[in-house]
């Protein structure tokens, strides 16, 4: 059910290869990523700079050699990913306002820290969403549309966790960071090679689950990457009332490192993702990525963030776009002509189109469906109340 | 301004406003009810008048604000909280049910629980999951909590005032979709008891009995079963626990025939034990037996369903035409 998702998933083993040993040292001082000081203005691991130029220091010296192997060829796919994803956002808010989505949770401005994180994973490797992550599952072949049933309001989930290794997206916040965590134990019970990787937000690190599932993944050393997109508000609370110290550092006291990235910049995410999944694959156990990035549209399209947000902050952000920025490397460096550009939003007009009419046409659910799969064996109440509707239902037929 | 017509949702935010006036222990907890006014801006305006000290937007963690509003209450503060959701009280499920139901009993009544716990409820909006659910019978099965849900814009100023007086914790079901629905406040009556069911309308032949979201539709009954001429009788219960079984009582020996109707599944709900109790009360009064309409034992369905799922005024008079019927 792969669905215009090229961009290579690579399979990526880690033992034998060189970039392990090096990684493996690395891993042996894992803190070292993780700035353990209470400085105000944290590490921040980048490799593409708001303007696009690539840059070597200290911060990234340990996750660069990550993304050594990525050809020009790859980052003109991740670009293709970004842009793929936004203007599929975009269609979707659109549907939205047209009355054609009951509800919408934007990414826009998260698309780097999504696909950087979504192309380091293995085909076998098992993914647990919140509900932003239409990147991610882009990412993962799910097709779009699929995501838009929820939204639409004719069902509660609409595709099969295990096609894609995508799971369901969880509104209950931060629920599934402890399944993704039980996965996980799950994967090293069975001596699997792949790793497991949860997303969350700023505002679910707060919650007893969040800190639980860090819990039994530091406990069990289990192979679970912890990636939260701090996109800096939880509807309108900013972080500081969600926490006092940088997130990436509350996984120290848990017992695993925490590395905070640059979210917006798709090279980087990449890195550090790959950098957290080769640790977990070599049973080193969990890793909390913090991709520090910024929510540019609403919280959902029921949201008015006029209510709690400065303008000028937004506009701050603006200038760190992760596509701009990627194309802005792409051009300086000959990596791309005007030719791709152009033929990619061709490509993207294309795929919002075919969105735009495969939702208009997604029929509603049929009434009796209220009744279908409350249990696997079936349930003598819920067969006594099917019959009972349906007979109900039948009576205004017979003209009752 | 004794009297003013108003949203139930500006009803709400008035009573708030008026019990953070009246009493400086009193206070707003929840998340997003500063700046924001909360997502339904039920406490719109209260940060600005009366502080971030009073109006407190809370970290993401329904368990912390539950558990933390119980260590207010135990230093003499009346914590007022809201969970943003129905689906979302569920991870303060166990500071309700473990802890702030029980503290009063385990103290050996020397300690008082004045938390009311504030919580959007039922369907009818077009939510994705987790936004429509009706899980009062949870919390009434539960000794120590009280459960009450207003269905107009008076007793939703006067039933939060009252709730939030009470030395209980309160358990405040506000009816989502009715949030906009307009009625008369006034602010000078003297209110009837919180948990006293009120006829909403007098019939003779069925007593119609329901509470928060289900009241209007039940009226809306009771008007197009009197074009049919049947008399029926709309009695709000207003509270879910204690339930007032003398109210329903006395309005069934007039009618004889009693319909309960909520949205929560029917199987165990509230509705079952106002059947119960009832039929034991008033076994040779009734004509009929007590029938019950409400939601199915199913998860609350995707939104494109939820106007069949959702007991409207079809299933109700369907159930009021079965009763007469016996
Ligand atoms: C347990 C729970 N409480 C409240 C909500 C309502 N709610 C939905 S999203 C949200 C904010 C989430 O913020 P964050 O975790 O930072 O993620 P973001 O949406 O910004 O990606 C809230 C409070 C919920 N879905 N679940």
């Amino acid at each position: 059910m792969t669905v215009e998702s090229t961009a290579a998933r690579k399979p990526r083993r880690s033992s034998g290869t060189k970039r392990a040993a090096g990684a493996a040292n690395a891993a042996a001082k894992p803190a070292a990523a993780t700035a353990q000081t209470q400085d105000a203005v944290p590490q921040l691991v980048q490799l593409l700079t708001p303007e696009g130029d690539r840059v070597d220091n200290a911060e990234n010296a340990e996750f660069a050699p990550f993304v050594a192997d990525i050809t020009t060829e790859d980052l003109r796919g991740l670009y293709r990913d970004m842009v793929m994803t936004r203007r599929f956002d975009g269609e979707a808010t659109a549907l939205q306002r047209q009355g054609e989505l009951g509800l919408w949770a934007s990414l826009l401005g998260q698309e780097a820290a999504q696909i950087g994180s979504g192309r380091a994973l293995n085909d076998e490797d098992y993914v647990f969403p919140t509900y932003r992550e239409h990147g991610v599952a882009w990412c993962r072949g799910v097709d779009p549309t699929n995501l838009l049933g929820m939204f639409r309001g004719v069902n509660h989930g609409g595709w099969d966790p295990n096609t894609n290794n995508f799971h369901l997206y969880t509104i209950v916040i931060g629920s599934q960071t402890l399944h993704a965590t039980g996965y996980a134990m799950g994967v090293a019970k069975d001596g699997a090679d792949s790793a497991v990787i949860a997303y969350f937000g700023d505002g679910a690190s707060s919650q007893g689950d969040v800190a639980e599932a860090f819990t039994f993944s530091a406990v069990y050393n289990s192979p679970v990457v912890f990636f939260c997109q701090n996109n800096q508000w939880a509807i309108s609370e900013p972080t500081e009332r969600q926490m006092r110290v940088p997130l990436y550092q509350r996984a120290q006291g848990f017992g695993f490192p925490g590395v905070r990235v640059d979210g917006n910049d798709v090279l980087a995410c990449l890195a550090v993702t790959r950098w957290a999944l080769d640790r977990a694959r070599r049973g080193e156990g969990p890793t909390l990525v913090e991709a520090f990035t910024y929510r540019m549209g609403a919280h959902t399209t029921s949201d008015d963030p006029t209510k709690y947000r400065r303008d000028e902050e937004t506009a701050a952000w603006e200038a760190k776009d992760p596509i701009l920025r990627l194309k802005a490397h792409l051009l300086a460096t000959g990596g791309a002509d005007e030719a791709f550009f152009t033929e990619l939003e061709a490509e993207s007009e294309a795929m919002g189109k075919r969105v735009r009419e495969a939702v208009r046409a997604m029929p509603d659910p049929d009434t009796m469906a209220i009744f279908e799969n409350v249990y696997a064996d079936g349930h003598a109440l819920v067969d006594e109340e099917r019959a009972q509707f349906a007979a109900y239902l039948a009576s205004f037929e017979e003209g009752h | 301004m004794a009297v003013e017509k108003m949203s139930i949702a500006k009803a709400l935010n008035e009573s708030l406003r008026k019990a953070l006036e009246q009493d400086p222990k009193v206070l707003i907890m929840g998340e997003d009810v500063g700046k924001l006014g909360g997502v339904f801006r039920i406490t719109d305006g209260l940060q600005k008048d009366f502080g971030e000290e009073r109006v407190i937007d809370t970290p993401l963690a329904e368990s912390g604000i539950v558990g933390t509003a119980i260590g207010l209450a135990l230093r003499g503060y009346r914590p007022v909280v809201e969970i943003q959701f129905d689906g979302f009280v569920f991870p303060a499920y166990d500071q309700i049910v473990t802890q702030l139901a029980k503290m009063h009993a385990r103290a050996l009544g020397k300690v008082k629980m004045p938390v009311v716990v504030r919580i959007p409820y039922a369907g009818g909006i077009g939510a994705v999951e987790h936004h429509s659910e009706s899980p009062e019978a949870l919390f009434a099965h539960v000794p120590g909590l009280k459960v009450v849900s207003p269905s107009n814009a008076s007793d939703a100023y006067w039933m939060l005032q009252q709730a939030i007086l009470s030395d209980d914790p309160v358990i405040f079901f506000e009816p989502k979709r009715r949030y906009w629905d307009k009625g008369e406040v006034d602010f000078d009556a003297i209110p009837g008891e919180l948990h006293k069911a009120r006829v909403t309308r007098e019939g003779s032949d069925v007593t119609l009995a329901a509470y928060g979201p289900m009241v209007k539709v039940c009226l809306e009954a009771a008007a197009a079963a009197a074009e049919e001429g049947k008399s029926v009788e709309v009695l709000d219960l207003r509270s879910m626990s204690p339930v007032d079984f003398d109210g329903i009582q006395a309005s069934v020996e007039k009618t004889r025939r009693l319909v309960v109707v909520h949205e929560a599944p029917v199987f165990l709900g509230v509705g079952a034990e106002v059947a119960a109790r009832i039929t034991e009360r008033c076994f040779y009064h009734l004509e009929a037996p007590v029938l019950r309409v409400g939601g199915f034992h199913a998860p609350y369905p995707p939104a494109r369903l939820e106007d069949e799922y959702l007991p409207g005024l079809d299933r109700v008079l369907d159930a009021v035409d079965r009763s007469l019927a016996y």
